[in-house]
């Protein structure tokens, strides 16, 4: 039997380049430039492994975002991913965290899944709970934030380093994962990769492919609104010296005086 | 006066620090219930009381530490019904941030993550996050059902405010779902002696300057010194010198102390994104031109291996 592995990956804002709010307060996906999010590489990584791994097992990209969101999962395709599911809508701009685990639910119980697995943390949004929210959703268990991955028998096992101790983790298939960017490297696409990936099949879906009220995703329908967003105020210049041989003792003397000392 | 459900994070009965902190958030919106869950639930109760808890909802089930996040879920489901509060607030520990999320969807809530402040408003708590790495403070509010709140550490002081504390018994009904995953192992993390990283008042931290596994002891005894945590770049943590538990940044920990001092650390956005909000912050790198000395309140130019000891050594004298 087959293993059908769903990999969600997010199409984010360049965190080096100069990110901002748009006029409704929604993150500016227009004005900067976009990638697959790094940590959901590491999703992809542990998608190819495991497909390696199984007998007979097929990994689709799973993405939610605008146009350009595709090349995000062109990336993964010359990771090695075979094929991609692109839901797109006008009514998604500006959906929040309850909105997106609605629709990437959905989404994934019609591609049909065994194992679904998801990047630690979006870089842009940095909740760290869309698979957690995917798992309560589908309702099955979640075995996320995993620095070791492994499925055998209809089993996925993991680690979970947690603040308090390292668990090991144990649940049946279907299941939701995520993983850690301490989960290994991921591969660069090679450029045989990259010419494969231009002909695997990519799906455009839209609300009403998934039986989605407009109401339910959206600005509209967000369960949370931001009222106001400021950019810090930059840090003010600070002191710098040179060490000249008493450059710890400055630093020192600079401590005392902020009364940490 | 309204109920304000505080979701308590605790070590076999030791609460930690920022529980006691989101109860000095919780009394600005309402009277915190505190809803402690797993083994030693029922010694939390006189720190909470004494934090300021009118009630302390325990439950000691097994279920907590041998399943995965969802016995949780059950359990503040289960108060939150018996209490229909004004808010529930959840320290943002991983774990913490997943719970809140679960929640908020089975109560059809919305949910605010990593609040760094919060305040009383007039249609409910509003929120203050930071974002972008820290280059943008946002203030928001839910709008739908019973605001939940993750509030990070070291977002509001930690105060005494004696109150009944009355422990009450809470009457979970696990859901089939609840032993979906099996923890079916579990080490504790060994105690260094050293304050926790996301609690201290001062983070030492070293990076790919420090340059090996070895040369930390001077990054570790400028920290003991000072009595500080020890904080790592992902430079440092993957190149195998320091333990990933270490790691200050966007995949690491988010330190938010009253004095920072990177050691041989550029200064790269993700390493920022985890450090930015301390309040005064110190670096000391070879480099002029690293991006870290835009941020810093003080800087020394200059080889880390002549600065630091010299630094600690100063310090200790000054200690006496
Ligand atoms: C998705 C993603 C997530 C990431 N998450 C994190 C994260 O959580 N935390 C994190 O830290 N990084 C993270 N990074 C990595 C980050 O981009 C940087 O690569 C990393 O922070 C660099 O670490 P560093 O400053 O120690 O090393 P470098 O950038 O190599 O800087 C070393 C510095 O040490 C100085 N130096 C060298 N020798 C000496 C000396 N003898 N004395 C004084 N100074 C000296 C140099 O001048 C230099 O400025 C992440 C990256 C990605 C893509
Ligand atoms: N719009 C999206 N499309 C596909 N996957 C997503 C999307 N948003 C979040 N995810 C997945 O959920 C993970 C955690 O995201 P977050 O909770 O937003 O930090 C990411 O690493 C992705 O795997």
């Amino acid at each position: 039997m087959s293993l059908r592995i769903v990999v969600t990956v997010k199409y984010v804002p360049d965190a080096t380049g100069d990110r901002h709010f748009a006029d409704d307060l929604t993150v500016d996906r227009d004005d900067v430039d976009g990638l697959l999010s790094e940590l959901d590489e590491y999703a992809v990584e542990q998608a190819l492994q495991i497909a390696e791994d199984a007998d007979d097992a097929e990994v689709t990209v799973l993405t939610v975002g605008p146009e350009d969101a595709k090349d995000a999962l062109r990336k993964a395709l010359s990771m090695g991913a075979d094929k991609a599911i692109h839901v797109e809508d006008d009514d998604l701009h500006g959906t929040d965290v309850m909105g997106t685990s609605l629709v990437l639910a959905k989404a994934i119980e019609k591609a049909g899944y065994d194992l679904v697995i998801s990047g630690m943390a979006s870089t842009d949004g940095t909740m760290g709970v869309v698979p957690a929210l995917v798992a309560e959703r589908l309702g099955v268990p979640q075995v996320t934030l995993l620095s070791e991955v492994s499925v055998e028998d209809g089993t996925v096992k993991g680690r979970r380093d947690g603040d308090a101790a390292s668990e090991q983790l144990e649940a049946s298939l279907p299941a939701v994962v995520s993983v850690t960017d301490q989960s290994g490297e991921a591969r660069y696409p090679s450029f045989k990769g990259i010419m494969a990936a231009k002909k695997k099949p990519v799906e455009s879906w839209d609300l009403s492919d998934l039986g989605i009220e407009a109401e339910e995703v959206g600005l509209e329908g967000a369960w949370t609104k931001v009222e106001a967003a400021t950019e810090r105020p930059a840090r003010t210049a600070g002191t710098i010296v040179k060490d000249e041989g008493e450059g710890g003792k400055q630093l020192a003397e600079y401590l005392a005086g902020q009364k940490f000392i | 006066m309204a109920e304000v459900l505080v979701y308590v994070d605790h070590v076999d009965g030791a609460v930690r620090k920022p529980t006691l902190e989101l109860l000095t958030l919780a009394r600005r919106i309402g009277e915190p219930v505190a809803v402690a869950l797993g083994n030693g639930a029922a010694d939390t109760v006189a720190a909470l009381a004494e934090h300021g808890a009118v009630k302390v909802l325990t439950d000691d089930a097994s279920e907590y530490a041998d399943y995965l996040v969802v016995p949780k879920v059950d359990a503040l489901q289960a108060a939150v019904e018996a209490v229909s509060p004004a808010a529930v607030l959840v320290p943002s520990s991983a774990e913490g941030k997943e719970i809140a999320a679960r929640l908020a969807l089975r109560t059809g809530s919305g949910l605010i993550t990593d609040a760094v402040d919060l305040e009383a408003g007039a249609e409910g708590p509003v929120a203050t996050q930071s974002v972008f790495a820290a280059s943008y403070t946002t203030k928001s509010q839910v709008t739908k059902g019973t605001p939940v709140i993750t509030v990070k550490p070291n977002s509001a002081a930690v105060e005494a405010a004696p109150a009944a504390g009355a422990a009450e018994a809470l009457s979970v009904t696990f859901s089939d779902k609840a032993t979906g995953t099996k923890v079916t192992g579990r080490t504790p993390r060994e105690s260094t002696g050293r304050p926790e990283l996301t609690e201290a008042a001062i983070v030492v931290s070293g990076g790919r300057g420090v340059n090996g596994a070895e040369n930390f002891a001077l990054i570790e005894a400028l920290a003991d010194s000072l009595g500080a945590a020890v904080g790592a770049s992902r430079a440092a943590v993957d190149a195998g010198w320091y333990p990933h538990t270490n790691q200050v940044g966007q995949t690491g920990k988010s330190v938010s102390p009253q004095l920072y001092i990177a050691n041989g650390i550029s200064g790269a956005i993700q390493h920022r994104a985890g450090m930015q909000t301390s309040k005064t912050i110190v670096a000391v790198n070879k480099d002029p031109e690293a991006p870290i000395f835009d941020l810093v309140d003080y800087g020394v130019v200059g080889d880390l291996f002549e600065v630091v000891p010299q630094l600690t050594e100063e310090v200790k004298n000054r200690k006496g």
